[in-house]
């Protein structure tokens, strides 16, 4: 990327090419947006030539999950519901990359309003994964992260609230990073459950993602979770990892439905980081096993919420045949969601009624204080936690849609980063039965450089580069 | 037995989560919102600093304590007037709680007070014939900052809870809380009425008044409601809990929703909006600053001018209007006479004005009657009211040798009237008086009118 | 826990989310095997644990009471699937409605 060895056009007439030969095999996209991205690498190219200031990310082209609100451009979060919605304003994170320069190409497919592990749940098409189109490309950011990995777009934006975005990087072979909560702002991104949403980057090269989110991070006054803190994701990523503690959580190497192919290249993986300087040691996370559980009330809980302003009265699809206006609400919201959102909407309104909440909504969130805690103390004893991104390789498209748990199961080794709130990197770490596998880095919150400049350690070491 | 829940629009610039102006009462529907009070996919709340800041100030006025962890809530229901699909608003950790209102030697205890967020409006389409078959939805009033006022069902009579709504209005005013005028919704009263046996300690089933738009709406509602309830009691029927609306046309409640659906309204907290720290300092700092309260106000005014109940209660209902007694005073206008002119003219003047104007009357210059009209003439002039008096030859004539000229010449004009005085008919003299007036076109300085007619009369 | 398929109706009309014919048992059984699975959650002893509605301690951030341009409000409305006079139109609301 920092090369400049092409105009923005030429890139992107490139990526173009790209997309026309790859989409029709991957279904990456659920729009394009070639207009504005070619108005953009024209724009781009004039700062070049002395107009104006270039940045890192100037003249780069992008894929966008649907999720992210992109001013006057359809934005629809992978929703029937969102069909025509073009927001009047912008994500904060898109406002950032626009700029500096970068180039829109279109929105890409995701599990409907994020909510999946395959790209299967978008309402529009599913998603297929580059390295084998009858495989899933992961979820729910399946669309950026195929995008990326088939050579369409030289970077993408994701949405990880429970793995989103490390569990597709994982499954497509590319990186992909959660960054802390709070890191980014989430102004602008359609919410799946508000306490756990973070936005990041996927690239292939570990230094694209640090240079993406170097843009993108930061406080902004239109979200009170932003953080206002440095934002410093490059000084230190070239450091490796000698004298470096790195936790293996037993509890992660062993979870259920592990793959022996994936924890195979996983632990080749770990010994390259030791060869590469660092200290391995054992680190516990005894409230593993009730993570999935506590993940499975909040996210629901917070998305029943969050998706109650689809009503069909101010944007959106809305059912005309109805009568009334209670039978627009059902109507409306009956079709205009897809299966798995209403599972959750229902499973996630039940948790928070009367009666239930103390056994459901609160004592999940006190679970999560345990989860949190686990990693604080594990985190006094190393610098960063390694494991699998994802318990498996990428899965046949269909293969585990009649059952929610095990599709959810995808998600164990991810999603006690968005309930403690951690940064997280997936890199590619090999194969297993010819498909991509994953290493997770999570690092203490804040600590995003950390996570950077371990998954960077890897990435030199297994290529020599 | 009656518990008040009052809510106030917090008088700031931009709304309580978005920047959007407050100024909405007239503009076009729909024109006064943006992305965040429209719930628009995507977008975050952030807190306005100023109504936190209003709400601690009306609750410090309560005497209420302030928590010094808070944190808002979602509350979430389905209508077309909320946006999101759900409230921000306050559930188990309000911004302050226990506080109480005094109203005179009666104290009414304040469970809670805490913040939340207003809704749009729906107006529904159509006139009574056709009836309505859709609604029009208008949420420039979606997201206005909205205080909530609970109290402990401590009022006894439909009076007690008007005169608590008045005072709430005079506190959150003098603090500039709110405008709190009720006619513009910025003040909205819901009284919770249940009535019990005399002596009974049992609470009664309770109804919830809505619908109340001003201070005499809500005294007859409840006077209504209770009337209601205990017809209800003693007829072997029963109260059933449900909201009932007030009705101005029919002077009277009806049944709107039985609590007997009770919605389940799933409060969780609001992920979207860090928990608030009120720190010891800074409401410490605040309880410096606020202004005299309604009850201080009224004391001080007893106390410190001598004035009758009356005068204070009339003095104090709007604080412009003490403020200019006191300025007239300190310009030198005698307290009684101050608060005469004051609640009996409502002037416009300012008090320097006022004062001096007062002066003239005092020292006899000109009389009651001249005083009132140099008050409109100065008023609709704005001239000083010295020059007004001057200007128009307004000046009672006191000068005794001019007006002993007239008495002279009433006497004789009038022998009857004179004759009948000295014979001990002492209701003569007005008669004679009324002709003096009369004589100088009401510029008479009537006291020394009187003196020298009794003079000449007794000669 | 399972859920019966009352429960399942009345969480579905919470969350106004419309039923075909069938879908109260194809949602009991469902929700309650998730809650089956979630149920495990009764195992662990947070008699003594707060609970953390965010992970991230950001103080409080309050913004300053500065009025902002509102949008216009052709922009405000035109998402909208039915506006009429500025003003968003939505179907009649029924007194039955809980
Ligand atoms: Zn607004």
């Amino acid at each position: 990327m920092k090369r400049r060895e092409l105009s923005a056009v030429e890139l992107l007439e490139d990526c173009l090419g790209v997309i026309e030969r790859e989409e029709p095999r991957i279904h990456a996209f659920v729009r394009l947006s070639e207009e504005l991205a070619r108005a953009q690498a024209e724009e781009a190219d004039r700062r070049f030539s002395g107009d104006g200031q270039v940045g890192p990310l100037t003249g780069i082209p992008v894929a966008i999950k649907d999720v992210l609100c992109v001013e006057n451009v359809e934005t629809t979060a992978g929703s029937q519901i969102l069909r025509g919605f073009r927001p009047p304003y912008e994500s904060t994170a898109v406002a950032r990359l626009r700029a500096q320069g970068a180039v829109f190409l279109g929105m890409t497919n995701c599990d409907e309003f994020a909510m999946g592990s395959s790209t299967e749940n978008s309402g529009y098409f599913p998603t297929r994964n580059p390295h084998d189109p009858s495989r899933v490309p992961g979820g729910s950011s399946g669309g950026s992260a195929a995008a990326v990995a088939a050579g369409e777009a030289v970077f993408g934006l994701g949405t990880d609230t429970g793995g989103s975005i490390r569990q597709p990087a994982a499954l497509c072979g590319v990186v992909g990073m959660k960054p802390t909560y709070g890191r980014v702002s989430r102004y602008g991104l359609i919410a799946f459950a508000s306490s756990l949403d973070q936005i990041g980057p996927f690239t292939r090269m570990v230094g694209d993602a640090a240079l993406v989110l170097q843009a993108i991070a930061g406080w902004d006054r239109r979200d009170a979770t932003s953080v206002d803190r440095p934002v410093d994701m490059l000084s230190s990523l070239e450091r490796g990892v000698e004298g470096l503690r790195l936790g293996l959580p037993r509890e992660y190497f062993e979870a259920e439905g592990m793959e022996p192919g994936v924890r195979a290249a996983v632990e080749r993986a770990v010994l390259t980081l030791e060869r590469a300087g660092a200290e391995l040691v054992d680190v516990r996370l005894p409230h593993t096993d009730y993570g999935l559980a506590a993940y499975y009330i909040i996210a629901p809980a917070e998305a029943s919420s969050n998706l109650a302003r689809f009503d069909g009265v101010r944007y959106g699809a809305r059912a005309e045949s109805a009568g009334n206006l209670l039978e627009t609400y059902l109507q409306t919201r009956r079709g205009g969601f897809g299966p798995e959102v209403r599972r959750r909407i229902m499973l996630g309104t039940y948790a928070l009624s009367a009666g239930y909440y103390d056994a459901y909504y609160l004592k999940a969130q006190k679970v999560r204080t345990l989860i949190a805690q686990d990693f604080e103390r594990a985190f006094e004893s190393c610098d960063a936690i390694v494991s699998a991104t994802s318990p498996v390789v990428a899965f046949p498209i269909g293969a585990k849609v009649a059952d929610p748990l095990a599709m959810y199961v995808c998600d164990v080794l991810t999603l006690g980063g968005n309930l403690a709130a951690l940064p997280g990197v997936s890199i590619p770490c090999g194969t297993s039965e010819g498909l991509p596998v994953g290493l997770q880095v999570l690092a203490p919150q804040w600590a995003d450089g950390m996570a950077l400049r371990v998954a960077r350690a890897y990435e030199a070491a297994s290529n020599g580069s | 037995m009656i518990g008040m829940e009052v809510h106030a629009q917090l008088s700031t610039r931009s709304k309580m989560f978005c920047g959007c102006t407050t100024d909405y009462i007239g503009a076009p529907p729909n024109s006064t919102v943006c992305e965040v009070c429209l719930g628009m996919p995507g977008v975050l709340p952030v807190a306005n600093a100023r109504a936190v800041e209003q709400v601690v100030r009306t609750a410090l006025a309560l005497e209420c304590e302030i928590s010094r962890h808070t944190k808002f809530d979602r509350k979430n229901y389905f209508y077309p007037d909320l946006p999101k699909g759900y409230q921000i608003s306050q559930y188990d950790m309000p911004m302050a709680r226990s506080g109480r209102l005094s109203l005179g030697d009666r104290e009414i205890r304040i469970t809670r007070v805490h913040l939340e967020e207003d809704t749009g409006r729906l107006l529904h389409a159509g006139d009574a014939l056709e009836t309505a078959s859709e609604s029009l939805v208008d949420l420039n009033r979606s997201g206005m900052p909205l205080m909530e006022i609970v109290s402990e069902p401590d009022l006894r009579s439909a009076e007690e809870a008007r005169d608590y709504a008045v005072e709430l209005r005079g506190i959150l005013r003098a603090v500039g809380a709110s405008e709190a005028d009720m006619e513009k919704g910025q003040l909205r009263a819901e009284a919770n009425v249940s009535v019990r046996p005399r002596g009974s300690q049992e609470l009664g089933v309770k109804t919830e008044l809505k619908n109340i738009n001003s201070f005499r709406a809500l005294y007859r509602a409840v006077a209504y409601e209770i009337e209601r309830q205990v017809r209800e009691l003693e007829g072997g029927g029963r109260v059933v809990q449900e909201t009932r609306g007030w009705s101005e046309s029919e002077q009277r409640t009806f049944s709107q929703r039985s609590k007997e659906f009770a919605q389940d309204y799933r409060y969780f907290p609001e992920p979207d909006l860090p928990p608030l720290e009120l720190r010891p300092d800074w409401v410490a700092q605040l309880r410096a600053s606020l202004p005299e309260l309604p009850g201080e106000l009224r004391g001080r005014l007893a106390e410190q001018y001598a004035l009758s109940k009356f005068d204070v209660e009339q003095l104090s209902q709007e604080s412009a209007t003490a403020r200019l007694f006191e300025q007239t005073v300190a310009a030198g206008a005698p307290p009684k006479q101050a608060a005469n002119w004051i609640i009996g003219n409502a002037p416009t003047l300012d008090a320097q004005r006022l004062a001096e104007l007062i002066g003239l009357v005092v020292a006899g210059t000109i009389n009651r009657e001249q005083g009132v009209r140099v008050l409109e003439e100065a008023q609709a002039s704005g001239r000083a009211p010295g020059e007004v008096v001057r200007e128009q030859g307004l000046a009672q004539v006191s000068d005794e040798a001019q007006l002993g000229l007239v008495v002279e010449q009433v006497i004789a004009e009038n022998p009857r009237a004179a004759a009948d005085f000295r014979s001990g008919k002492q209701q003569a003299l007005g008669a004679l008086l009324a002709r003096v007036k009369e004589a100088t076109g009401g510029s008479a300085n009537m006291r020394l009118a009187a003196q020298l007619l009794r003079h000449r009369l007794i000669q | 826990m399972t859920l019966t398929r009352d429960e399942v109706r009345h969480v579905a009309m919470l969350a106004r989310l419309g039923l075909e014919p069938g879908e109260e048992d194809f949602y009991a059984e469902q929700l309650s095997a998730i809650l089956a699975h979630i149920d495990r959650l009764r195992e662990v002893d947070t008699d003594a644990i707060e609970p953390t509605a965010q992970v991230v301690q950001v103080g409080s951030r309050l913004r300053e009471d500065l009025p902002e341009p509102s949008l216009p409000q052709e922009r405000a409305l035109t998402n909208a699937p039915e506006t009429k006079d500025g003003f968003f139109v939505v179907k009649a609301i029924q007194e039955s409605e809980p």
